[in-house]
């Protein structure tokens, strides 16, 4: 069996982040595995620019971005092995990989990075009724086509879904020769950045409607392809109003209804996952339960912008680091909980004790909510608290935690409050 | 008059409020939006990012951007140029796809590197 | 071209009786409307193999189901398709479903059914499955009764009639039936057959079929009433959620509302029984249907989550408008033209009985069947992941190809697509190779591999991009290149 330090599943911005950082903090050892031919993961297929502004205080595209990352880890000695997959991961860190070139393979390592990403939520998530014929894609899967493979998947579209990824294919299908007729959002907001909504809708003229969903799919007489798309608005509890149904003629219905975390290897090896963020349940150093396996990126936690994919995924690669030169931190740990209005906290555990340096607690609020404060509570007390303009769920947050503010504490709840 | 708008230049995405007379900017977090509020309202520009057709490489279309935001009003004009286009593998980033694409001042360049396809 | 058998419907019953006729000395042909084989009913039902209690005592559905879920039993080791012995419960909780439970039991042994056992209290009912609802206190056991992919065992019998000298011809629409002295004379959008018998499997459109040879005497055909059932499929973490098949008491509309594990480790849930919304080939979802499933199934579960729903889909079983039994005989009126219709559950579960009980009816109607010397049984290749890892390295060392993942939800690998695209007869489609390869029928329903099956379907076929279709012949994935490129 071959022997490794640290071992990084995922060539996407996650793992080339969390490669480089491994790799500045001292680790001699490192060899990341990516399932694709090339690096970058689903930055490949993000031609958009948007990236890099925080990180690199320019504004790239995905390609660039990634190229960026690639560029930093060319400079270290990280092997990469790509074409090949990991397909099972023990709780004792044993990665079997299978790859055309080299076979199957087993490899020991010292710790694991996870960074496998995330997957898109299909038709079948919101059980949307109609007809099932060829027509129905998810945005992801109609930009892989179309920016990679040079297709079109349709000419009269309708996109249910108003994030990111549904706003950015709005405009990309439209700039290749499609009609986008609506964009359609369950909720009475958009779940995407506002200048997503200005440069891919409004500069187009394509309509959204808000509290609306699709609730019927038509087919064509010969039952082969999607015909038209029916929306309906639904109420504040998001029950479908009778009667309010609209139809648009369409080829075409783009799914953009969510991401979720790809977690099977980590199901494998026994770590426990976070029922609302569907990714493993972390210590404030990225650690899974399962020593020595650390997590980062969307497989961790949905992210919004990929610079802070970047920046978990270079301090995934410093813990591992410090883990594989220190050995486990074993402390007392004091568990997060995500209180009134809040969504989901990560990390959900914090070893006080070992605490370097302030930890930083990232959530998602559950509803837009403005002049709110954040708390955090121990037993129902206060002890910290931060004043927050606008919170959104679309936009990952995060709070700064000095070390010597963490009490003596099993528990700490974050909740949203009313500034007064 | 006062126009008002998002500002597209990061994602915090300022709402800004322009008044069309004066010129004058609010709302904006930054310079640049600032500049972006004014450049809407006298001459909005845009940058666009699309794909080009490319021959022998590892896959079939490689992504380009202008390398400055040009004239919103020729975003379809610059499209159309960039359809034209057939380039051969390889392709390294930043390699000049057009040059000074519609007399913008800007080029259209490769946002990827694609390598040759193996024989 | 004349042949002996000529078999109109690539379903199940199509399928298991060329299956069965291949081992004779026949020349025969399968007909088959669509582009590949199990593209209606059969691909889209519960994936059930019942014991055998629940149909009447006497019935062919009886016989045949007992019958047949023997042999598929004894066939699965020899073609390899998925198929798990979990056995079923029907579970109850009133003095009615109570009675009822009793009544299938003393069904099951007039129909022969094997190791029958009621559970008789609340303590035992959940042992045998502890996330049933609190108040199930009765129960019938069977242990005979399983789980099946059952495209997959209307995949394996075609490939064996294939690989033993049966044509299986696909986009082939029967367009008229003549019966003259010489046999049938069959007018098809493929050209004209000539054929001694004719057996007519044609599911929904089965009593279309028949009026086609019936002329003027259209009027005596049975009237088949399409009937469509809505399921949820919940993704694999759902699976263990229940440890046999769960169906409630039956009522006049059917065996009602399921909770089953599926054989590759899903939850399947589903379905109903609706007349009114049911054309013979729309496959559409309905709000209210789905929404009667879920209500329905909570009663045999609290715990089920459809928050892990992966998909919803519906499929049309045939119904005999005047008899509940199977409608299976040489035709009164039309000799040599055999009738297999209203195959409605559980007509999955008679699969290969309905092959030899096609012998049996040949037999009687004259003809003469020689055994071949020599047949093969075609054995479906191991998915890559369900190999043990020293299977899959020598995989791999035999054929790189199986190195190379493709769908990541699934684990299925470049070589199994491949030869799904070369089998006896070679999936052209998304949804084809998805049914025999698995390939998209995970969590992320293709989203992710879909481009990758795309390409290597075009690659290995040399099609156009316009040439590859979703499932059914027209439904092209995508309508254009970009930049006007052709």
């Amino acid at each position: 069996m071959e022997n490794r330090d640290l071992v990084i599943i995922g060539g996407g911005p996650a793992g080339l982040a969390a490669g480089y950082g491994a790799y500045k903090a001292g680790v001699k050892d490192i060899l990341l595995i990516e399932r694709d031919n090339t690096l970058g993961g689903i930055l490949n297929q993000c031609i958009h620019n948007g990236f890099g502004l925080h990180r690199f205080k320019e504004e790239l595209t995905g390609p660039e971005y990634a190229s960026r990352y690639e560029e930093m880890v060319k400079e270290t000695n990280i092997e990469v092995r790509s074409n090949t997959m990991a397909i099972d991961l023990s709780d004792d860190k044993v990665i079997t990989v299978v790859s055309s070139k080299r076979g199957l393979e087993q490899i020991k390592a010292k710790a694991v990075i996870l960074a496998m990403g995330c997957r898109e939520r299909s038709r079948g998530a919101i059980s949307t009724p109609g007809a099932r014929v060829s027509g129905i894609f998810t945005a992801g899967a109609a930009q892989k086509y179309c920016n990679i493979d040079g297709y079109l998947v349709g000419k009269r579209i309708v996109i249910l879904g108003s994030g990111d990824i549904g706003l950015i294919m709005a405009r990309r299908m439209t700039l290749e020769g499609a009609k986008v007729l609506a964009d359609v959002e369950l909720c009475p907001y958009s779940n995407g950045l506002n200048r997503n909504i200005a440069q891919c809708l409004n500069d187009f003229n394509i309509p959204l409607y808000l509290s609306y969903t699709v609730t019927d799919i038509i087919a064509d007489e010969d039952n082969k392809r999607v015909k038209q798309v029916v929306i309906s608005k639904v109420d504040e509890k998001k029950k479908v109003i009778p009667g309010t149904e609209i139809a648009f003629d369409c080829d075409t219905l783009l799914l953009s209804v969510g991401l979720i975390p790809e977690n099977e290897l980590s199901k494998k090896a026994g770590i426990e996952l976070d029922s609302r963020t569907k990714g493993p349940l972390v210590y404030d150093n990225l650690e899974t339960d399962k020593e020595g396996i650390f997590a980062c990126g969307n497989v961790l936690q949905v992210h919004d912008l990929v610079d802070n994919v970047s920046m978990e995924g270079e301090r995934a690669g410093k813990n591992a680091a410090e883990y594989l030169s220190k050995g486990e931190r074993n402390a007392s740990l004091i568990k997060t909980i995500p209180g009134s209005g809040i969504g989901y906290v990560c990390p959900q555990y914090i070893r006080k004790d070992s605490l370097k340096d302030d930890v930083d607690i990232f959530f998602r609020v559950r509803v837009p909510s403005s002049n709110v404060r954040l708390v955090l509570e121990k037993n129902g007390k206060e002890f910290f608290s931060i004043p927050k303009i606008k919170v959104v769920p679309s936009e990952m947050e995060s709070i700064r935690i000095k070390k010597e503010m963490l009490p003596d504490a099993s528990e700490i709840t974050l909740s949203l409050k009313e500034n007064k | 008059m006062i126009k008002e708008m998002v500002c597209i230049n990061c994602p915090r995405g300022c709402q800004l409020k322009v008044d069309t007379d004066l010129l004058t900017v609010t709302g904006n977090t930054c310079p640049r939006g600032k500049d972006y509020g004014i450049s809407e309202v006298t001459n909005p520009v845009r940058t666009v990012t699309s794909t080009v057709k490319i021959t022998g490489g590892l896959i079939d279309r490689v992504s380009v951007k202008t390398n400055h935001p040009i004239s919103k009003d020729l975003m379809t004009a610059c499209m159309d140029e960039i359809n034209k286009i057939t380039v051969k593998a390889p392709i390294k980033i930043g390699d000049i796809i057009i040059s000074n694409v519609l007399n913008t001042k800007a080029d259209v360049v490769a946002t990827k590197s694609v390598g040759k396809k193996n024989g | 071209m004349h042949f002996d058998v000529t078999i109109i419907g690539a379903g199940i019953t199509g399928s298991a009786i060329a299956f069965e006729l291949s081992k004779y000395q026949l020349k025969v042909a399968v007909l088959e409307k669509e582009n590949d084989v199990s593209m209606k009913t059969t691909k889209a039902n519960s994936g059930i193999i019942h014991a055998g209690y629940d149909p009447k005592p006497g019935s062919l559905m009886a016989r045949l189901n007992v019958e047949g879920s023997q042999l598929t039993h004894d066939l699965y080791p020899l073609l390899n398709f998925h198929y798990k012995q979990i056995g079923s419960l029907v579970i109850g909780s009133t003095e009615e479903e109570h009675q009822v439970i009793n009544d299938l039991f003393e069904r099951g042994l007039k129909n022969g059914v094997k190791d029958l056992h009621i559970l008789k209290t609340s303590a035992e009912v959940h042992q045998y499955d502890h996330n049933l609802a609190s108040n199930i206190d009765y129960a019938l056991y069977a242990p005979t009764a399983g789980i099946i992919s059952p495209w997959e065992l209307c995949l394996a019998l075609a490939y064996t009639a294939t690989i033993n000298g049966v044509d299986f011809i696909l986009n082939c629409e029967v367009k008229d039936i003549t019966k003259n002295d010489k046999g049938f004379l069959i007018s098809t959008s493929k050209g004209n057959y000539e054929s001694t018998y004719v057996i007519n499997c044609a599911g929904t459109h089965a009593d279309d079929i028949y009026k086609l040879v019936l002329k003027d005497r259209k009027n005596d055909s049975f009237t088949i009433l399409p009937c469509k059932g809505e399921y949820y499929l919940l993704d694999k973490d759902q699976g263990s959620l229940m440890n046999h098949v769960i169906f409630q008491t039956p009522t006049k509309l059917g065996k009602g509302v399921l909770v089953s594990p599926t054989v590759h480790g899903n939850l399947i849930v589903g379905p109903n029984a609706d007349y009114e919304d049911a054309t013979k080939d729309d496959t559409c979802t309905l709000q209210t249907s789905l929404d009667f499933v879920k209500a329905s199934s909570l009663k045999s579960s609290a715990n089920l989550f459809f928050g892990a729903n992966i998909r919803n889909f519906s499929g049309i079983r045939a119904t005999l408008k005047d008899q509940d039994d199977f409608l299976i005989e040489e035709s009164k009126i039309v000799p040599h033209f055999i009738n297999f219709a209203g195959i409605k559950s559980p007509g999955l579960s008679c699969g290969p009985a309905f092959g030899k009980e096609a012998i049996r009816l040949l037999e009687k109607a004259g003809l003469n069947f020689v055994e071949k010397k020599e047949f093969h049984y075609y054995r479906l290749p191991t998915f890559f992941s369900n190999m043990t890892l020293e299977e899959k390295k020598q995989a791999i060392i035999s054929n790189p190809l199986y190195g190379q993942v493709i769908c990541r939800c699934e684990t299925v690998t470049e070589a199994e697509i491949i030869n799904a695209i070369n089998a006896p007869i070679g999936a052209t489609t998304i949804d084809g190779i998805k049914r025999r390869t698995n390939a998209g029928m995970g969590r992320c329903q293709g989203g992710f591999c879909g481009p990758k099956v795309f390409q290597l379907l075009m690659d290995e076929l040399k099609l156009n991009y316009d040439q590859v279709y979703q499932d059914r012949d027209g439904s092209e994935v995508v309508v254009c290149k970009t930049k006007g490129e052709k």
